[in-house]
Formats: C-alpha cells, sequence, structure tokens
C-alpha cells in the first residue's frame, strides 16, 4: 500500500465513519463466491439499511390498512403514516407544501405522468421539447411518445468530449416554438452534474418550464427545488436506500392543478357518475388507485437515514471515493474514463482496450466486485463516445477507499487474462 | 493465468486472441446477420453449402470474448461437416448453454465446444454464447437479420421452430 493510499484513507475530519455505517447494510456482509462483496452499481440500485427494512416490518405488522378510505383505525393510522412520508419527503427536497410531492412508482412513472399530464394537454404540433445527449432513456421515450402523437418535435443539447452540455448551444435551441426541457440533473452514464439552476433560469425567463430528471442526483446531493426554481423533479427511491417500486414527481402546485390526470380510478376523484366525474385535488388527483403505501412509508424512513447521515457529508465522503478511484484508474495504461466533467457525481465510466465490458463486468463479478457493464438505457451518450458500452462503477456513501483498491485489482487481473 | 472454474479459460482466450475462420468470403451460399441489441454484440456468418457439406465458412463481427471464442470454435467445428451435423450441433450447443442438458453425463457431439457449459450458469451471457449459433441457424434457413431479441430468439423458442 502506498503513502498516498494511507493517507486518503484516515484522512482527519472525514465526512463519514463508512465503517460504522456499513454495520447497517445487512447485504454489504454477504460473500458471493467466498469474496467480500464490493458492491459498486449504486447508479443502478442501492442497498437498504436495517433501520429502512425494519420500518417496513414495522409497518406490514403493525399499521397496515387502505389508506384514506375506511374509519377503522388502522386505516388512520395507514394514512397517518403514509401522509407523515409525503412529508418528510417534500421537507428532503425542500418542496414548499407537501401536495407538491406525488408518489409514483419511481423516476420513470413520474415523467410519464408528466408527459400524459402537462405534455399531452399543454404540447401540440410544431412545438418543441428541448433535451440533452445525457438523458437516460426514460427521459426520451415519453417525449418521444409525445412528440408522435402530437406532431411536436425534439431539439437536443449536444456534449463535448468531457461529456459536458454545451450551454451555449443550449440557450440557441430556444425559439417561440419552445414549450418544455427536460434535463437530467446528474448522468447516470458518466456522472456528469447538469448545471440545472442556470439552465432553468433561462429557460423561466422565456416562460418555459423544466422537468429534472433526479434519478441520479437525489441520492447523492441535497437537493432543494425552491432554489433550483425547477417545475417538476423526478427520483425513485431504490436508489437512495428505499424500496424498488416507489418514487416521487415533484411538480409545482399551480402547475399540478392545472394538469390533467395521468391514470383514471379510486382515490383521484372526489364524485364518481356515468356522466360526470370531478377529480380530486392535488396530490391525489394523481394517485389513482391504492399506492404502494409499504414502499414509500419505507422511502420515508431512507430521507430519514440519508438526512441522519447528512446528505453535504454523503457528497463528501463520495468526491472523494470518486477523486480517489479517478486518480487510480487514470493512471492504468489501456484505460479509458469515459465522463470527465469538471462537476461529477460518483460514476466512474470506462473501457479497457481490447476488452468488451461485458468480459470486464464477468471478470470482476468473479473477484466480488459488482459493476454494471451496458449501455446503462444511454445509448445516445455511448453514440458519442463511439463505444457500444462501457463498464460503470457508482459510488455510495457505503464505500470505503479499500472498495476502490479492490476495483483497481480487479481491473489489473481482467488485462492480465486477457494480454 | 484465469480461475480454471472460470469461463475464460485459456482456449476460449485464445480463440478470443486468434479466433479462426475471421473475416468475410468473396462469395457464399448462405448468410446472416446476428445482433444483441442489449449489449451490441454484432457478427455476421458467412458459408458456402457444396451439395450438404459446409465446404468454406467465415464470419466477423464486433462482440465480447464470449461471443467471438464461440463464433471462432463455431466455424472450426462445423467446417466439413453436413447441414445435418451443424444442425445437430446447433442444438446441442443451445441445449448446453441453456442448461438442458448436462455435457457430463448426456450423449452428445460437442467435442472441445463443452468448454462452454460454464456459460449456464450466467444467464446474462448465455446469449452471448449463443449468438453466432443462432446466426448460422438463420443462414441456414436464409433469414438474413436475426436478433437475440426476435421471436426466433433460442432462448424463448425452440431452435427448429425459427
Amino acid at each position: 500500500m502506498s503513502a498516498s493510499q494511507t493517507t486518503l484513507r484516515s484522512r482527519p475530519g472525514s465526512a463519514i465513519d463508512a465503517e460504522r455505517i456499513r454495520a447497517d447494510f445487512p447485504i454489504l456482509k454477504l460473500r458471493p463466491g467466498g469474496k467480500p462483496l464490493v458492491y459498486l452499481d449504486n447508479a443502478a440500485s442501492s442497498q437498504m439499511p436495517q433501520q429502512v427494512i425494519d420500518r417496513l416490518v414495522r409497518y406490514q405488522r403493525t399499521q397496515h390498512a387502505n389508506i384514506h378510505r375506511a374509519v377503522h383505525t388502522l386505516s388512520e393510522i395507514a394514512t397517518a403514516e403514509y401522509e407523515e412520508a409525503r412529508r418528510k419527503l417534500a421537507r428532503f427536497i425542500n418542496a414548499r407544501e407537501e401536495r407538491e410531492v406525488i408518489f409514483t412508482s419511481g423516476t420513470t412513472e413520474a415523467i410519464n405522468l408528466a408527459m400524459h399530464g402537462y405534455g399531452r394537454k399543454f404540447i401540440g404540433v410544431g412545438d418543441e421539447i428541448i433535451l440533452t445527449t445525457l438523458e437516460h432513456h426514460s427521459n426520451i421515450v415519453p417525449w418521444q411518445m409525445l412528440a408522435e402523437e402530437k406532431g411536436a418535435r425534439i431539439r437536443v443539447v449536444p456534449i463535448n468530449d468531457a461529456g459536458e452540455l454545451l450551454i451555449d448551444d443550449y440557450e440557441k435551441l430556444f425559439d417561440e416554438h419552445t414549450k418544455l426541457v427536460g434535463v437530467a440533473h446528474v448522468s447516470n452514464a458518466l456522472g456528469t452534474v447538469n448545471p440545472v439552476k442556470r439552465m432553468i433560469a433561462f429557460a423561466r425567463a422565456r416562460g418555459v418550464p423544466v422537468l429534472v430528471d433526479g434519478a441520479q442526483a437525489a441520492p447523492h446531493m441535497q437537493v432543494d427545488v425552491q432554489d433550483l426554481d425547477c417545475d417538476f423533479y423526478a427520483f425513485s427511491g431504490h436508489k437512495l436506500c428505499g424500496p424498488t417500486g416507489i418514487g416521487i414527481l415533484y411538480g409545482k402546485a399551480a402547475l399540478l392543478e392545472r394538469m390533467q390526470p395521468f391514470k383514471g380510478g379510486g382515490d383521484m376523484i372526489l364524485s364518481v357518475t356515468f356522466e360526470k366525474t370531478t377529480y380530486n385535488v392535488i396530490p391525489q388527483k394523481f394517485e389513482a388507485g391504492t399506492p404502494p403505501i409499504a414502499a414509500a412509508i419505507g422511502l420515508g424512513a431512507a430521507v430519514d437515514y440519508l438526512s441522519g447521515i447528512g446528505m453535504d457529508a454523503i457528497a463528501a465522503h463520495e468526491r472523494d471515493l470518486l477523486d480517489y478511484a479517478t486518480e487510480q484508474v487514470k493512471r492504468m495504461p489501456g484505460v479509458r474514463i469515459i465522463g470527465t466533467a469538471a462537476e461529477k457525481a460518483a460514476v466512474l465510466s470506462f473501457a479497457l482496450a481490447g476488452v468488451h465490458p461485458h468480459d470486464v463486468g464477468t471478470l470482476l463479478n468473479q473477484d466480488g466486485v459488482a459493476v454494471r457493464t451496458g449501455h446503462h438505457c444511454a445509448q445516445p451518450v455511448m453514440q458519442r463516445f463511439k463505444v457500444p458500452a462501457t463498464s460503470r462503477a457508482s459510488f455510495a456513501f457505503y464505500n470505503t477507499m479499500a472498495e476502490v483498491d479492490a476495483l483497481v485489482a480487479g481491473i489489473r487481473n481482467v488485462q492480465k487474462v486477457f494480454s | 493465468m484465469a480461475d480454471p472454474r472460470s469461463l475464460y479459460q485459456e482456449v476460449i482466450l485464445d480463440h478470443n486472441r486468434k479466433p479462426r475462420n475471421f473475416g468475410a468470403l468473396a462469395q457464399a451460399s448462405h448468410k446472416a446477420e446476428g445482433h444483441n441489441p442489449l449489449c451490441g454484440d454484432h457478427i455476421s456468418v458467412a458459408f458456402n453449402l457444396e451439395g450438404e457439406r459446409i465446404a468454406s465458412i467465415a464470419f466477423q463481427g464486433e462482440s465480447c470474448a464470449i461471443c467471438k471464442a464461440s463464433a471462432s470454435m463455431m466455424t472450426a467445428s462445423v467446417k466439413g461437416k453436413t447441414r445435418q451435423d451443424a444442425e445437430t450441433l446447433i442444438q446441442e450447443f443451445r441445449d448446453m448453454a441453456t442448461g438442458q442438458i448436462d455435457v457430463d453425463r448426456q450423449a452428445h457431439h460437442l467435442g472441445r465446444l463443452t468448454v462452454f457449459a460454464g456459460v449456464s450458469d450466467l444467464p446474462t451471457r448465455v446469449k452471448c454464447a449463443i449468438l453466432p449459433w443462432h446466426t448460422l441457424h438463420a443462414a441456414f434457413h436464409s433469414v438474413a437479420d436475426t436478433s437475440t431479441e426476435s421471436e426466433n430468439d433460442p432462448m424463448h423458442a425452440p431452435i427448429g421452430d425459427a
């Protein structure tokens, strides 16, 4: 071990005691194939601490009933806990009002909700939607579907070789036809942190609403939707230590009120006759049917857990991990880092000369190192860098410098096997 | 040196480094393209059938090591064989890769191709190993374009029904 590694590991005043935090995560004790699990696929899904698992179990054992329905005690408790989770989420992103938080099944459904609720009502023939090269397919395909249906047009913000948006080009895309901007806060494939605040200010000055895909940002940094002044903000629970099947769409109340419902059903109505249905107020207008109550409550517990550690401390620790990993990997011959933006979240995408990412992934897995390989549901990014796929290590606050060392050793082993 | 339990055994690495029958044929009686949209693997297989026998065969494309080695060893195994024998190998290889036959206990004609048996433990890599065989099958049946995600996907449908 080099001196610099030792220094980094025991950096005084380090934001996070990762070893203590790891004790909260039962799954991190697994030893797949007899080797310690080095879980570096957090951008795909993060792991769940015991505190959130316990909360799910407590709800299911002692509090479960359907919500917003019956007068019996359990239903009242479940309703109160579900609405308390909404309050926690609103606080987590500093929403002005809790009714601005709509529970969805995840980021994908949140974006589809915005597309159906806002896009289908307010975007028409000849209108334009601005997206970026860095978008995940889930912030491309719904808008393409809308554009095809309405005769609208998608315009795309290009990126430079570092994987940063070309902001001058973004600003030039605006004209009188521009009706919406969709932008990832953080690129899932490259880790680029986009200058969304500046982009939103530019769009808002022209009366254009902005949807921010926060799936890769909310788990890694303090998000303040009022400071950003975004119109929509979407993210998933399972990427921030919560359960799958839950996420949110934040929307400004005035905007949500003007939108049409997305799904029809129970809970989203005030009254129904066969002649006329009156829709409920927000957020219920957008939450048809019985929601994933346990998952929402679990997500509430997850944001409590993260807030307890502190999003700034999480961001600082992950920055240390990324800096250390980048420094190590950059020095390795035959390794190309894809995505070298000045502002990055904890994602390290890379390509090994002469080795396909799937072979990298399988060989790293044999060393217990879990990374994602493939196009990361971001094929336009892959096309831009002329690679079919990359290997992606993505870090969470519970990862350690020793795990970065395991990744680096694993990459060396791949190179040895293929030498 | 690769772990002996690993899929990445020396014979596979060797075929990946020095693929046999890699390139194009000037003329081909049969050819097909295969691609796996999930990972971007892409190969083409071309061959000349003289009577019932594969007189010459070649493949090219871009893929992971498992796919390339599988294609290389496939071309080496079927060259000079009859269509009937090649079709038998396609079926047996697919059964091995999807874990439907145990090559240690059941009769087969796979020979050195059993080096790919380990892929059946890696569900995400099964398609990498099968793609060349899928493409060879498509070429026999003159399907110009095939995909691991098509309805003829051997993972989902018996190859004989393609």
